[in-house]
């Protein structure tokens, strides 16, 4: 098949088969009797009834504020050690096993001992949050500052650039690809966090909607809330995307002309 | 050539200090005697949180009962079974999708759509489907281990270098061929790194769903512990989850790094 | 008003140690162009790393205007070999040219005057507000003069800025280089393997023998002024000195033991 008919095909493709696949879902489970899938008409009514605009101010506002917050602190915390780690070797030394161990320690487990220290209010969600996202952050900080091409950082020396600027200016530009990988990944992170906290102890929220609807069997209204956190994830992934496009410009600029 | 980064002072020479090796130790000895000292002091409540040294002496303990382990055994089957079905899944459809242009523009909407989703956001729906046991867990983690995975298979087969399989087709070797001749082998450091990733993965939502549905495994017992009151067996087994954490993702960065260390744009950049 | 005293850098120790530079000795009176040429490997990119201040030598040292150099000395500027390393990419060509500055905290009109001027005699104007990866090779290297240029130093120290260029470019940066000097009356040492171009550009010759490098011989350039590519080079006198610089070159790369 030629390359151009190829694209065309590809393009078609692409647009109609969501479609498709979402116009088999409609038709399939319009006569569904099934209880834990209910038609996705009701579905979809459902979520307008509830999220727009009822619950936004109750459940979705805290929400999002909360995973705003924790990503946040995440953000800067996370470029400032990172870049603090990052120009000191023996720093990275001696903190290594310290950060390798935090790390690994999976989220969810972390949750009771956040509730035990901060109890089940907003701190305890914001603190786990901040500190999940603060590793992919703090790690690839540290990976985009050791990363710098030495001929960058020999000609600030030369040319005696005074040290905050060589940090500031120099540093963390260089760096901002890096960190920006590390900011995209934290971000899905604060969402599950966001998630998995209100599931376990909160009063209001995203995830405390749709682990209670469950509980009390509104199935639709379940469904609505998972589809609003399916909703929320994908606009906050492609919203990241465009604030990296634009801050990055220039490393993509200077990709395409190195691969050229 | 030596590093610019050394420090330049007046007679060229670098202060005598610590040896490398031994900052690491220091570090944690350091956190790990300021941790046990805060509570005893009081300035850290030692209600909520316990010394350091009582933790890892519970844990200690722990070690020797059997509800440990067989909680341990639980996580980790939940685990294996998320991680196993999900690369069962993620590596056949990975390389179709990554090795047909067409087939992928079909499915790359559906895939961004539904990457985004947060697996925990299934949680209720896995409840009601597969209720609190073992199968809930599994679906979970192999649900949110699926789709790190197959972005990672797709990527991988998608980089292949193109002058290697013109080669190869210029030799006359069969579509088939050069899937598992060429395509696979460059493919196999992203799989690696993938799976690495993938079994992260799994082991959080093992854990989430042992802490929210309650099914056995580590996380319910960390979940009972802290509702019991038994502040010490709560820290320990934390402690505990995170070096499981540590030891599978040690493992897997083994692995990883083996499997990379052969792959040409590896060796590439090395002598470069 | 540059001295290079007797020296010398290993790197590494013991048994992988490797003598890069046994002694070099020699001096660099202001306003010249001094040219170092050596064959590959003879440490030219460690003499300068040594003479700038970004590596300490083991040995010896190094004095601008009577001070020792034991870091990188304010009234000097360092070009590299590879333009598209040390130009920022997130700048654009005026912020490029113009941050060195800020180390000397001008206000805003006299930065603002020296980076325009810089530009404009690497014929670079038009193309103030581009990004380092919309130009080719030459101009990028060009910018990197303009950078070393606009900071005013009284020394400027080049290490094989040329080599990565096509030839044409090559003789283009080569006339410019001239120019901007007698323009701005600054020092000049110059690195090159290019024996020609060490000819062409220099008013002495400092050449060195292969690892471990010691000074093989200086010797001055008289050849007429202002420089042309192509008068200059069909006089006999360049032919000469240029033949003179090749076999004392090969005597050193026989003389001296592989390895």
């Amino acid at each position: 098949m030629s390359s151009r008919r190829e694209r065309r095909l590809g393009l078609v493709l692409e647009v109609t088969v969501p479609l498709v696949v979402l116009v088999l879902w409609g038709v399939t489970s319009a006569g569904s009797t099934t209880y834990y899938f209910p038609p996705l008409t009701d579905i979809l009514t459902t979520f307008r009834e509830t999220w727009l605009f009822a619950q936004i101010g109750s459940d979705a506002v805290p929400s999002v504020l909360r995973m705003g917050v924790g990503f946040a602190i995440a953000c800067v915390l996370g470029v400032s050690l990172g870049l603090a780690l990052g120009l000191s070797r023996r720093g990275r030394i001696a903190a290594e096993p310290i950060v390798e161990f935090l790390r690994a320690i999976p989220p969810p487990a972390l949750l009771p001992f956040a509730i035990l220290v901060l109890g089940v209010g907003n701190s305890m969600k914001v603190f786990i949050i901040a500190f999940v996202g603060l590793w992919p952050v703090l790690l690839n900080a540290i990976d985009g500052v050791t990363g710098v091409d030495p001929t960058l950082r020999e000609t600030a020396r030369v040319y005696g650039i005074p040290a905050r600027d060589r940090v500031l200016r120099v540093m963390l530009p260089a760096a901002a690809p890096r960190i920006f990988a590390g900011m995209r990944t934290s971000l899905s992170l604060a969402l599950i966090l966001m998630v998995i906290s209100e599931m376990v102890a909160s009063t209001n929220g995203i995830g405390y909607f749709v682990l209670e609807s469950q509980r009390s069997f509104a199935i639709p209204e379940m469904w609505s809330g998972i589809f609003l956190l399916g909703i929320l994830g994908y606009a906050l992934n492609a919203g990241f995307i465009l604030v990296e496009r634009r801050v990055l410009r220039w490393h993509r600029g200077a990709q395409a002309s190195a691969l050229g | 050539m030596a590093s610019v980064a050394e420090p330049i002072t007046r007679s060229g020479r670098r202060r005598p200090s610590l040896p490398d090796w031994a900052l690491p130790w220091l570090s944690v000895l350091g956190v790990l005697v300021l941790f046990d000292v805060l509570p005893r002091l009081g300035l850290i409540s030692s209600d909520s949180f316990p010394p350091i040294s009582k933790t890892l002496q519970t844990l200690a303990d722990q070690a020797t009962t059997s509800e440990f382990w067989t909680a341990v055994w639980h996580t980790l089957e939940g685990w294996a079974l998320g991680l196993g079905i999900a690369a069962a899944l993620a590596v056949p459809l990975g390389i179709a999708l990554g090795s047909s242009r067409l087939l992928y523009r079909a499915c790359r909407a559906l895939i961004e759509f539904l990457r985004p989703v947060p697996s925990v956001a299934l949680i209720p729906l896995a409840i009601l489907i597969y209720g609190t046991g073992l199968k809930s867990k599994v679906f979970l983690a192999a649900f949110a281990a699926f789709w790190q995975l197959i972005v990672q298979v797709i990527y991988g087969v998608q980089d292949v270098d193109p002058v290697a399989t013109d080669t190869a087709r210029s030799f006359g070797f069969s579509r088939w061929q050069r899937l598992l001749r060429v395509t696979l082998p460059s493919a196999v450091p992203y799989i690696a790194t993938g799976l690495r990733i993938a079994s992260a993965v799994s082991l959080i939502l093992t854990v989430t769903a042992e802490l929210i549905i309650g099914s056995a495994g580590l996380g319910r017992s960390i979940n009972v512990a802290r509702s019991g009151g038994d502040v010490q067996l709560v820290y320990a087994l934390i402690v505990a989850t995170g070096l499981l954490g540590w030891a599978l993702n040690s493992l897997f960065l083994r692995v990883e790094r083996r499997v990379l260390r052969w792959h040409p744009s590896h060796r590439r950049e090395a002598s470069a | 008003m540059l001295r290079v005293e007797h020296l010398a850098k290993t790197y590494g120790e013991g048994q992988s140690a490797v003598e890069a530079l046994r002694d070099i000795d020699f001096e660099v009176t202001e306003g010249e162009f001094l040219c170092i040429v050596g064959p590959s490997g003879a440490g030219k990119t460690t003499l300068l790393k040594c003479m700038s201040g970004l590596m300490p030598p083991t040995a010896g040292t190094v004095s601008l205007r009577g001070e020792v150099v034991d870091g990188p000395p304010e009234r000097m500027a360092l070009v590299f070999q590879d333009y598209s390393r040390s130009l920022f990419p997130w700048m654009s060509v005026r912020r490029n040219v113009g941050f060195p500055l800020r180390r000397k905290r001008l206000d805003h009109e006299q930065a603002r005057g020296l980076i325009e001027h810089a530009v404009e005699s690497v014929g670079l104007t038009r193309f103030l507000d581009r990004y380092p990866w919309e130009l080719s090779g030459g101009m990028q290297q060009r910018v990197a003069i303009a950078r070393a240029l606009a900071y005013q130093p009284e020394i400027m120290l080049m290490d094989e800025p040329f080599a990565s260029v096509d030839a044409q470019t090559r003789a283009d940066l080569e006339d410019l280089i001239l120019q901007v000097r007698k323009e701005y009356g600054v020092t000049v040492v110059f690195v090159t393997h290019d024996i020609d171009e060490a000819v062409y550009l220099g008013d002495r010759i400092v050449s060195l023998t292969p690892a471990p490098s010691v000074v093989r011989e200086t010797l001055a350039v008289e050849l007429p002024e202002p420089r042309d590519q192509v008068e200059t080079k069909e006089l006999p006198e360049f032919a000469h000195l240029r033949a003179h610089v090749w076999r004392s070159i090969k005597r050193t790369q026989q003389q001296v033991p592989a390895g």
